[in-house]
Parts: C-alpha cells; sequence; structure tokens
C-alpha cells in the first residue's frame, strides 16, 4: 500500500522510514514524502491512482493540508485516496471543517505511532 | 577801607568760593585750610591792635586774595574754576605789579599815582564783571549738572527696575526649566515603560509561535532517541546471534548514528528557539555579537508565522526564505535585531491577511525574507510581502512613533519607529521602504559588516 506523507518538516521522511522500516521491509507499506501542498498535488497529477492513502499535516506554510484536502476532492481522482489530516493545535473547528471537506479520519500531534501503525494495518 | 568790614568782606569771599567751587567735596584737605580762615581773621584782627603789627592791616585783602587764587589753581581742571581765576587774574597781576613799583621805586609810583589808580580799578570791575558772568556760568552749569544727575538718578531707577524684572524673569524661568526637565524625566519613564509593553506585547505574540517551534523538535527528539533504543536492542540482539549478518549490523549501526545526529540536530533546534526567546524578553546588553543573520531570520521568520498562526486559526501564508548562504557571522546587538525582524515579518503577514480577506480567489500570500552579501561590507536584508501595500499618503508617517493602522488595542505603534531607531541608530543602518498600493511591501535593511 503506497502511502503519501505531507508535512513540511524534512525529517519526517527519515522518522516515517524507521519507524515503519519493518513493514517498507517487508513490503506492506511504501511512502512517498511531500513537503508541501504545492509538491503533493504535483506528486499527486504525476504519479494518478498510487497512493492509496494521504497522510498530510494541515498546518504548513503556503498551500494548508485543509487547502490540499480540498483540491484533492476537487479533482476526485479515482480510486478517492483515503485521506488522514494531522492538526497540531486539536482543535474541533479545523477537525469540522477538515470533515466537510472529506477528510476520513483525525491524527493529533505528536505523533502516535502505534495508534498509526494500528490504523493502517486496520485499513489494509 | 576799615578793617572790620574787609574782614567780614574778606570772610564771606571765602565762604562763597566755598560753596560755589564745592571745595569740601573737591578739595578736602584744602577747604579745612579755608573753614579755618575766620579764626584766622580773628588772630590777624588782635594782631593788627598790636601797634608793631599794625602795618600788616593793608595785608588782609592780599591773604584772602592769595587763598582764593592757590583754590583755584588747585581747582585748574574743573571749568568754572578756571572762569573765576580768569577773573582773579589781572587784579592780581596789577597789584602785585604796584606792590613791585611801590616798594622799588617810590618816587615813580608817587609820580605815576594817577596811571596806577584807573588800572587798579578796572582790574576790580574786570574782576566783578567776569566774576558775575562766572557766577552765572557756574550756575547754568550746576543746573545743566542737576539735570544730568536727575537724568543719571533716572536711569539708575530705570536700570535697578529692569534687573528686578531681570531677577523675576529668571526665576520665572528657572521655575519652568524644571517644570520642562520634570516633564521630559516622567516622558522618558513612560518611554521606556512603552518600549518595555511593546516588548512584552510581541513576546505575547511570540509565545504561541514558540511553543509550536519547540513542540516540533522536541517531538523528532523523542521519536528519534525511542528508535534508537529499539535500534540499539535489536543490534544487540543482532551481536548475540552466533552467526550475525554484518551487512545488518552496520545498518543498525549506520542508523543509530543518523539518529543521534537528528536528535542532536533537533536538540540544537530548541535551544536556538529558547535562546532568541530569552534574547528578546531580556534587556537589550547593547552590545554587538557575531550574529549568524541567516539563522536569525529564519528563526524569527518561523516564530512570527506561528505566533499569528496560533493567535488566528484561519492565518495562512506562504514563506520564502531566500538567504544568501556567503554571509558569515554579522555584528548585531541580537536581541534588538531579531525585533526588527520580528516586527517587519509581524507587519509582512499582517498586510498579507489584511489583502486575503478581500483579495480574489488564487491570491497566495508570501512572505519573502531574503538576506544579500553586498560589495561594499554590507549585508542586506529585505522582507517583503505581497500584501495590501502602504497607501502613498502614509508612507512619510509610518517610521513616527504611535503611528499605527490597526485598529485601536492591536498596535502600539511603536514597532516600526523603534526598528528604525534600532537599525539607523544601533547598527549605523539604513532602513527604506518600497510599497505600491494593492501589490506589496519591501523593507529593505542594510548594515555595514
Amino acid at each position: 500500500m503506497k502511502i503519501l506523507v505531507v508535512d513540511d518538516e524534512q525529517d519526517i521522511k527519515a522518522l516515517f522510514e524507521q519507524r515503519f522500516r519493518r513493514e517498507i521491509r517487508e513490503g506492506a507499506f511504501s511512502f512517498a514524502f511531500c513537503f508541501s501542498g504545492e509538491e503533493a498535488l504535483t506528486f499527486l497529477r504525476e504519479h494518478p491512482s498510487e497512493a492509496v492513502l494521504i497522510l498530510s499535516d494541515i498546518n504548513m506554510p503556503g498551500m494548508s493540508g485543509l487547502e490540499l484536502l480540498r483540491r484533492i476532492r476537487e479533482n476526485a481522482p479515482e480510486p478517492p485516496p483515503f485521506i488522514v489530516m494531522i492538526t497540531a493545535y486539536g482543535d474541533p473547528e479545523k477537525q469540522e471543517e477538515a470533515m466537510r471537506l472529506g477528510a476520513n479520519d483525525f491524527l493529533n500531534k505528536p505523533l502516535d505511532f502505534s495508534t498509526l501503525k494500528q490504523k493502517l494495518t486496520h485499513l489494509t | 577801607m576799615d578793617l572790620v568790614p574787609l574782614i567780614l568782606m574778606g570772610n564771606g569771599v571765602i565762604l562763597a568760593a566755598r560753596k560755589i567751587l564745592e571745595t569740601a567735596a573737591r578739595l578736602p584737605e584744602w577747604d579745612k585750610v579755608l573753614s579755618k580762615v575766620w579764626a584766622g581773621s580773628i588772630l590777624f584782627f588782635l594782631l593788627v591792635q598790636i601797634p608793631w603789627f599794625h602795618f600788616i592791616q593793608e595785608w588782609f585783602g592780599e591773604i584772602i586774595y592769595l587763598l582764593l587764587l592757590v583754590t583755584v589753581y588747585l581747582l585748574r581742571d574743573y571749568n568754572p574754576a578756571r572762569m573765576f581765576s580768569i577773573a582773579l587774574l589781572p587784579y592780581a597781576g596789577i597789584s602785585v605789579l604796584v606792590a613791585i613799583v611801590h616798594f622799588i621805586a617810590p618816587s615813580f609810583y608817587k609820580a605815576y599815582t594817577g596811571y596806577f589808580g584807573p588800572a587798579e580799578v578796572f582790574s576790580v570791575l574786570w574782576l566783578i564783571g567776569f566774576g558775575t558772568y562766572a557766577l552765572v556760568q557756574n550756575n547754568k552749569e550746576r543746573k545743566q549738572r542737576r539735570k544730568e544727575e536727575e537724568l543719571i538718578r533716572a536711569a539708575e531707577i530705570r536700570k535697578a527696575e529692569l534687573e528686578h524684572l531681570v531677577v523675576a524673569r529668571t526665576t520665572e524661568l528657572t521655575a519652568q526649566k524644571e517644570e520642562l526637565e520634570k516633564t521630559l524625566a516622567e516622558l522618558k519613564s513612560a518611554q521606556t515603560q512603552l518600549v518595555h509593553s511593546e516588548k512584552m506585547a510581541s513576546l505575547g505574540e511570540l509565545t504561541a509561535g514558540i511553543a509550536h517551534e519547540i513542540q516540533n523538535p522536541l517531538n523528532f527528539v523523542n521519536n528519534f532517541s525511542e528508535l534508537s533504543l529499539e535500534l540499539a536492542q535489536e543490534l544487540k540482539e543482532e551481536i548475540e546471534k552466533p552467526e550475525m549478518d554484518t551487512a545488518l549490523v552496520l545498518d543498525l549501526a549506520r542508523d543509530l548514528a543518523q539518529n543521534q545526529e537528528k536528535i542532536n540536530h533537533h536538540g540544537k533546534r530548541a535551544a536556538n528557539i529558547v535562546t532568541a526567546m530569552l534574547q528578546h524578553s531580556r534587556t537589550s546588553t547593547g552590545k554587538k555579537e557575531p550574529t549568524d543573520l541567516n539563522v536569525l531570520a529564519d528563526e524569527y521568520l518561523r516564530l512570527a508565522y506561528h505566533g499569528l498562526r496560533a493567535k488566528d486559526k484561519n492565518f495562512n501564508a506562504g514563506m520564502v526564505t531566500n538567504l544568501d548562504p556567503a554571509i558569515d557571522k554579522v555584528p548585531v546587538i541580537p536581541q534588538d535585531f531579531g525585533r526588527v525582524l520580528l516586527n517587519l515579518i509581524n507587519n509582512a503577514f499582517y498586510a498579507v491577511t489584511q489583502k486575503k480577506n478581500q483579495a480574489p480567489e488564487g491570491y497566495e500570500p508570501t512572505v519573502t525574507v531574503s538576506t544579500r552579501l553586498l560589495k561594499s561590507e554590507m549585508v542586506e536584508i529585505r522582507i517583503q510581502d505581497n500584501g495590501a501595500g502602504i497607501p502613498k499618503d502614509l508612507k512619510a508617517k509610518i517610521f513616527q512613533p504611535f503611528f499605527t493602522t490597526k485598529p485601536t488595542g492591536q498596535g502600539t505603534g511603536l514597532g516600526l519607529s523603534l526598528a528604525f531607531d534600532i537599525v539607523t541608530k544601533g547598527h549605523g543602518g539604513t532602513m527604506e521602504v518600497e510599497s505600491t498600493e494593492g501589490q506589496g511591501t519591501t523593507f529593505t535593511i542594510r548594515i555595514p559588516l
């Protein structure tokens, strides 16, 4: 299962690659990383229907995670990717808006990787 | 002439001369002599009664006359006295001449008595005429002098009045000066307080940004250290295996090293942020320290961004940094310069937010911070936004203290004026603004290396 991670922190890549080392080695998951909403849109355009799941931070400079979510849902790629939003402040307004824009799930920062792993395993 | 009337007249003449010529004031010593003339006259009168001395009776007039001449001579610098001397001299000359002729050639004297008489009469008339004239002149002069004295006295009174006025004015001015000094001191302390509250206000804006900015690196520190524990455990297990996989061991060791690097990096990042916050809240040391401007600019851009983000959840803007790696450490007062950057960046974010609230779809609010090493031993920092811009008529006012376009309570109006002072006075640099209404604003700071 291909997962696209969108976050403005570069080291999120190293973190995910280690956290999911076993899963990656076993071929259960594969990850792609984008460091801004704009980059994510380009990636999705260039690799259509590749990412099954998108994990995006909301709080990013430039295009926010919510804007990215809106654009993806607007473009409506097939099959529709499962989108999980990550928010640092865990505020209900943002969650509601994300919900309205078509998010499938939420996660709070700091990321609890065991919860994340459970969710991902559950999805596959 | 009888002696008694002569003595009385002589004394009268001396008294008159003393009064007219004011000898008491002009010749105090000589006046004492003159004041004893009456006593001398009595002595003279008694002396004359002795038959042997009878002949001196005729000398009385001459003695008086001589006294007058001496008085006039002593007063030769005094104008009226000179007049009197003109009046006195002809008679004196003729008298002396007559006396000499009488003494040397009595026969000649007797033969020409008829001539000496009229000469004496003439000199007496001359004495009377000129004496009168001198008296009149003297009176005139005295009047004139009195007038002058009155004028001088009036001038002195005026002078005293003026001096009094000057003293009064000086007292008034001193009081005013003291009052102004007091007001100035109060204003200065008010200014210090305002500057402090401005700083604290911007610290408040920073706090949320700081919390967020610290949380991210701390999350990394926690994650990578947890991972490192796992890696170490795995490494241990692998080494304990009878046939260990060397490639895997190397892999694990490499990952471990990489993680330590990441932990170190993010730990430092958090520490930098804390340092920046402390520096910002601390009273400025006023000392320039070699500072990495690129790091400072990047930190404050992020802090400002997250600070605004925390205050307004809907806030969002693109951040672009364009930092010249050629810039080495630059001597700046870190706290002060950080405030300048924070203020300008906050303003830029404010401007793009304002525009975003009115702008059509597709507007991408962006704040760009660039640094550039200039050839002329200068560093340039530009803070650029594509926000609402500054209207032309306000451009001249933006560096004035207490000028703000923000709603009451949202801005102190001190930010830019303080920033301007810090750059120009604190760092000997320049600060310029370029703005096109509706297009955006660019602040350009240049400071010497």
